[in-house]
């Protein structure tokens, strides 16, 4: 590399800065002062950039109307947060921290079906900025304009936030609210007013990011999922709460990220490297190496130990007669439903059996390990990719594959849980979701090994396997013997430990017993058991792709888990067959089945919210009180 | 006899501040050795340095004669060293005897077991060990429902799960009623002689100090101000001036 | 000036507070004292609206105040000062300040920063610094400035003695007679009878979330049986 490409590069990344700064800063004053990881962050980003293609297009290109559409498209944005807040997020700022969560992931869905509703599925590109068309020499390369006018931004903006923080009434109570927003309470401050404020900023700070992005980036609807993960990595890079912070990790990640792009492929000691498909997976290799030695980020404070799900002090149920005989009946009807012939119903269970296995799996690992994964997908998709890759570049038989594909699955969760381990509560959670990106990511590139995008087909069972009812029973066989496993394991010694580490680390470290330890073999066995259920779906589609392993389905495993309470052992596996039923009802009746889906959460968030699993288990304990 | 816990010379510090300034001490087994000191004298901090919470910059902690300094907590209960929490620590979803059952496992190093049925392995012993601190009675019920004094006594019992040599109990009677305490500390005294087991424990409380300790360490500031037979100890002008004196004070 | 009737509280499946019942009239020092775990400082977090009471009335100035979010009753005049101080560390002395401040009350003298520093000398000479930067005593001095910013007419105060020094006590002593010298009623909970005995008028004793005693300070301070029993000393 040239000086002179050094520096072009150095240019495109502090152009990129700005935008991922606006974002991840939103981001981290919203988690800052309610404690929420608002994952609808990267949809308001999304949306920024959408309402600026309209807000230019209806005040016109010049100059005036291109910089006001941006204004208008943050102001808009803002709005939008602070409603969302009013309407949904108000209603459960004392439901567990992972209720907020899917409340805001249902925000996720319903906006993407709204700005497909509005501006339709085509990528919108919109015009570059009057006056800052062209571009400008510097050591002979070309550096557009507009670039140059983003590297002010955003530290005009860091400076903006800055004053606000420090020499503001509002400023003041945002970081003492950040610190113990009881305390200010307790003041005299209307907690509501400052949480509704504190969301309109940081919305307004999100749409602000995508809206300055319009010139350069076409408005797709893609990019909240996307955006999202960015913004995760930069904040947990800079540190939770660091404005700042998030300024150096969003500079450090854009111009590492440039770099790949500009040294392109080159050959390095007989090997061919492709430092531009690294760009997926560098930002994501940052974070990892940053949590690991500096667990609180660049700029962050050290957090006292989070707390775990919101299944701490529940005791484990026992499973008595009557549990069994009701199981046992359920099983027994199951076994007995290919008698009606009905093909898509076969279909359709076998998904439920496959998705309550992968809820059970990361119920294991939220509930009673107390550590939750933002990225369990991984390890469902590992086991997939694990069958497929055995299958077909190793050309083992389809038996083998399916016994090995799930130690696929245990390996790399116990390579990424050894990580992992090492952090709690958010941090944690946002390293797994790391971690699954760089899975998918290879998946994604690798074209000539996983086939890259489209993935692999041709994936089938083995021919005595092949028939829809055959292959019915041996899902249905697995997947209850694996799950009749895991909750065997959880009254075991083991899972003792386990919840004797959630329950008090203390305690469990004083009693001689390895808290990190048993934490790294629980996370090994809850990605062995995804890999199962991973490798199972791998046969039944017959094909792969990259999607496996992608956030949206970690997110629905969440979803599936936290739908019927993390509280129960059953409410997993209820909260999977509602799930997958749901999905696949709305989705063949509309279109618009993300939305639908968004707001049957959201009721059931608001209106449940410790699962409906839980919900049930309450009416029967009240309806048993009643009685006694 | 032989010591069953030698301290010599320990040292930390916390940014510039001496907390623990060479503190040196020993317990022979059945012996009852009490922490003492104002707020900020370094007890807590000498505590944690014997039960390897913290890392000491110097000075070395023996148990039987071998060195422990540096060990990670749960390697020190290893070896035979049991103790109780000043804030009560228990395992909240599981019950009384599943809380002794869990240090059981963990002592019988049955906790890799992953099929074996956790509710069926040393519940005798369990009760047993409930049995000793008169907790049995409430074994089945869970500990985040039980009285302040109970799960004390619930701590008792975990902590004397792997026989232990040594037990070190940290403001064991705070947030106890009188006779509450009077009770725990004759039965800590009676197993610890009973099994001649060492104790050591620190406590605000005076008249438990005097009442129940054999022997008594005051710290000041980082160091060791005297140390002795509660009789002598309480006749110390200088413990007088840094400590009983602001508790007479109190009291009269 | 407040009233707590029948006053009974949870945490969790845990009760705290059994029926307690008490009067604060304006201008008086009341001390409720206890040891650790008889309910102290729940009966004043709520007062403060911060543990809803699970049955019972409280009663400030004539309004019910049960139920009502903690700014909303902060609003009305009442000022907290929690045990553990809660300092936002992250902030200077003066934004601390500035996080207490409310508008003007009628009837109630309004408290600048001045009045407040007047008050604590000591904070005058750390306005700039990082409260973070700040000693126990200091810190404690800090989280009662930071409260009379609000203009507090009640200022309840949760174990003040609490981990001092006993030359700061003494000082902290002369601060509470000297608010009360304002006309400010206060309510405190101690474990440290000596220092009760120095700022309040009247005692209230709680043991196991119920009242066991009540009367004048002095009457309590004279009264060895019932030292003895309620009391760790």
């Amino acid at each position: 590399m040239t000086f002179s490409s050094i520096v072009l590069q150095f240019i495109n990344g502090l152009a990129g800065t700005s935008s991922l700064f606006l974002v991840a800063a939103g981001l981290s004053l919203i988690f800052g002062v309610t404690r929420i990881v608002n994952f609808a962050h990267g949809s308001f980003y999304m949306l920024g950039l959408y309402v600026a293609y309209s807000a230019i297009g209806f005040f016109g290109t010049t100059i005036l109307g291109f910089w006001g559409g941006i204004v208008a498209a943050a102001l808009v944005i803002g709005v939008l947060g602070a409603v969302i807040e009013i309407l949904v997020l108000r209603r459960i700022y004392q439901a567990p921290e992972l209720f907020q969560l899917l409340a805001t992931f249902a925000v996720v869905l319903v906006i993407k079906d709204a700005a497909l509703g509005i501006w339709g599925p085509e990528d919108l590109l919109g015009p570059r900025a009057p006056g800052l068309r062209d571009a400008v020499t510097i050591l002979g390369g070309n550096v557009p304009q507009y670039d140059l006018a983003l590297i002010v931004i955003g530290p005009l903006v860091l400076a903006a936030l800055w004053l606000l923080l420090n020499r503001t009434r509002f400023g003041i109570l945002i970081r003492a609210a950040t610190q113990d927003r009881e305390m200010v309470a307790a003041l005299g401050v209307n907690q509501k007013h400052l949480f509704t404020a504190v969301f309109f900023l940081g919305s307004l700070l999100a749409g602000l990011g995508g809206a300055v992005q319009i010139p350069r980036e076409p408005a797709q609807l893609f990019l909240d999922i996307a955006v999202i993960a960015d913004a995760f990595v930069v904040v947990v890079v800079g540190g939770l709460g660091s404005i700042p912070g998030a300024f150096l990790a969003a500079f450090i990640i854009s111009v590492v990220k440039a770099f790949c792009i500009g040294i392109g492929d080159v050959t390095i000691l007989g090997f061919d490297v492709s430092f531009s498909k690294l760009t997926l997976v560098v930002e994501f290799v940052i974070m990892a190496i940053v949590l690991v030695v500096r667990p609180w980020g660049l700029l962050g404070r050290p957090q006292g130990q989070q707390r775990g799900a919101g299944m701490l002090s529940q005791p484990l149920p026992q499973i008595g007669r009557r549990f069994l005989l009701i199981a046992g009946s359920i099983v027994v009807l199951l076994a007995l439903l290919p008698a009606l012939g009905d093909r898509y119903l076969l279909v359709l269970l076998i998904d439920i059996l496959i998705f309550a296995l992968f809820a059970a799996s990361l119920h294991f690992l939220i509930g009673p390990a107390g550590m939750v994964s933002f990225g369990h997908a991984a390890y469902f998709g590992l086991g997939a990719y694990g069958a497929a890759l055995l299958l077909k570049q190793a050309g083992l038989p389809m038996e083998l594959a399916l016994l090995l594909a799930p130690l696929v699955a245990g390996a790399g969760a116990l390579l990424f849980g050894w990580f992992a381990v090492r952090l709690s509560g958010v941090y944690l959670a946002m390293l797994t979701l790391a971690f699954a990106q760089i899975v998918w990511s290879i998946a994604f590139q690798w074209d000539a090994f996983t086939g890259g995008s489209n993935g692999m087909v041709g994936i089938w069972p083995a021919e005595w396997l092949s028939s829809r009812t055959v292959f019915f029973y041996l899902t249905l066989i697995v997947c209850l013997g694996a799950v009749a496993g895991l909750w065997r394991i959880l009254y075991s010694p083991f899972g003792y430990a386990m919840r004797a580490g959630r329950d008090s680390p203390l305690r469990a470290e004083a009693i001689g017993i390895d808290v990190r330890s048993v934490q790294w073999f629980a996370f090994a066995i809850a990605g062995l058991f995804a890999g199962i259920a991973g490798a199972l779906f791998a046969f039944s589609k017959g094909s792969i792709s990259p999607d496996l392993l992608g956030i949206p389905r970690s997110v629905d495993a969440l979803v599936m888990v936290l739908l019927g309470g993390v509280q129960t052992l059953v409410g997993p596996v209820v909260g999977a067959a509602i799930f997958t039923w749901l999905q696949d009802e709305i989705a063949r009746a509309t279109e618009y089945w993300r939305a639908i889906l968004g707001l049957v959460i959201l009721l059931l968030v608001i209106a449940f919210p410790q699962g409906i699993a839980g919900f049930a288990g309450r009416l029967l304990a009240r309806r048993r009180s009643a009685q006694s | 006899m032989s010591a069953v816990l030698a301290v010599q010379d320990l040292r930390k510090a916390f940014g510039g501040v001496q907390a623990v300034a060479g503190v040196s001490f020993a317990i022979a087994a059945g012996e009852l050795l009490a922490l003492i000191g104002p707020n900020g004298a370094g007890k807590t901090t000498c505590f944690n340095l014997v039960n390897g919470q913290l890392d000491a910059d110097a000075g070395e902690v023996q148990l039987l004669g071998r060195r422990i300094t540096g060990l990670p907590p749960r390697k020190i209960w290893g070896l035979g060293v049991g103790r109780t929490f000043q804030i009560t620590a228990t395992f909240a979803s599981m019950s009384v005897r599943e809380n002794v059952q869990m240090a059981l496992l963990s002592h019988h190093k049955r906790l890799r077991a992953v099929f074996a049925r956790a509710g069926d392995l040393y519940a005798a012993e369990a009760l047993a060990l409930l049995e000793k601190v008169g907790m049995a009675n409430q074994a089945e019920r869970r500990c985040s429902v039980l009285a302040y004094g109970d799960l004390k006594r619930v701590e008792l019992a975990v902590a004397l799960a792997n026989s232990p040599r040594l037990l070190l109990m940290d403001e064991p009677t705070a947030g106890m009623a009188p006779e509450e305490r009077k009770e725990l500390m004759e039965l800590t005294a009676r197993l610890a002689k009973g099994d001649s087991m060492a104790v050591l424990f620190t406590e605000h409380d005076m008249d438990v100090v005097f009442t129940h300790a054999d022997r008594i360490v005051v710290l000041d500031r980082g160091k060791i101000i005297a140390q002795g037979a509660p009789a002598d100890v309480r006749a110390d002008p200088r413990v007088q001036r840094v400590y009983l004196g602001g508790q007479s004070a109190r009291t009269r | 000036m407040l009233s707590l009737r029948n006053l009974h509280a949870c945490y969790g499946q845990a009760h705290i507070l059994a029926d307690v019942s008490l009067d604060v009239g304006a201008g008086e020092v009341v001390v409720l004292l206890g040891r650790n775990g008889a309910g102290k400082s729940t009966t004043l977090k709520s007062i403060m609206g911060l543990l809803p009471p699970h049955s019972g009335e409280i009663h400030f100035d004539g309004a019910r105040i049960d139920g009502k979010a903690p700014h909303d009753i902060a609003r009305l005049g009442l000022g907290y000062v929690p045990e553990d101080r809660r300092i936002f560390t992250d902030l200077t002395v003066e934004e601390n300040l500035e996080v207490g401040r409310q508008a003007e009350r009628a009837k109630t003298p309004l408290w600048t920063p001045e009045r407040v520093f007047a008050l604590f000398p000591n904070l005058a000479e750390m306005r700039h610094r990082s409260a973070a930067q700040m000693s126990g005593g200091e810190q404690q001095m800090l989280a009662i400035a930071r409260t009379l910013m609000g203009n507090p007419r009640l200022l309840l105060l949760d174990e003040p003695s609490e981990g001092l020094a006993p030359v700061i006590i003494a000082q902290m002593a002369r601060s509470i007679g000297e608010l009360k010298s304002q006309g400010l009623t206060v309510l405190l909970s101690e474990q440290n009878l000596h220092f009760a005995s120095q700022v309040a008028d009247r005692a209230y004793v709680l043991e196991k979330g119920r009242i066991r005693y009540q009367g004048a300070i002095t009457e309590l301070a004279n009264d060895p049986d019932a030292r003895r029993a309620y009391l760790s000393v």
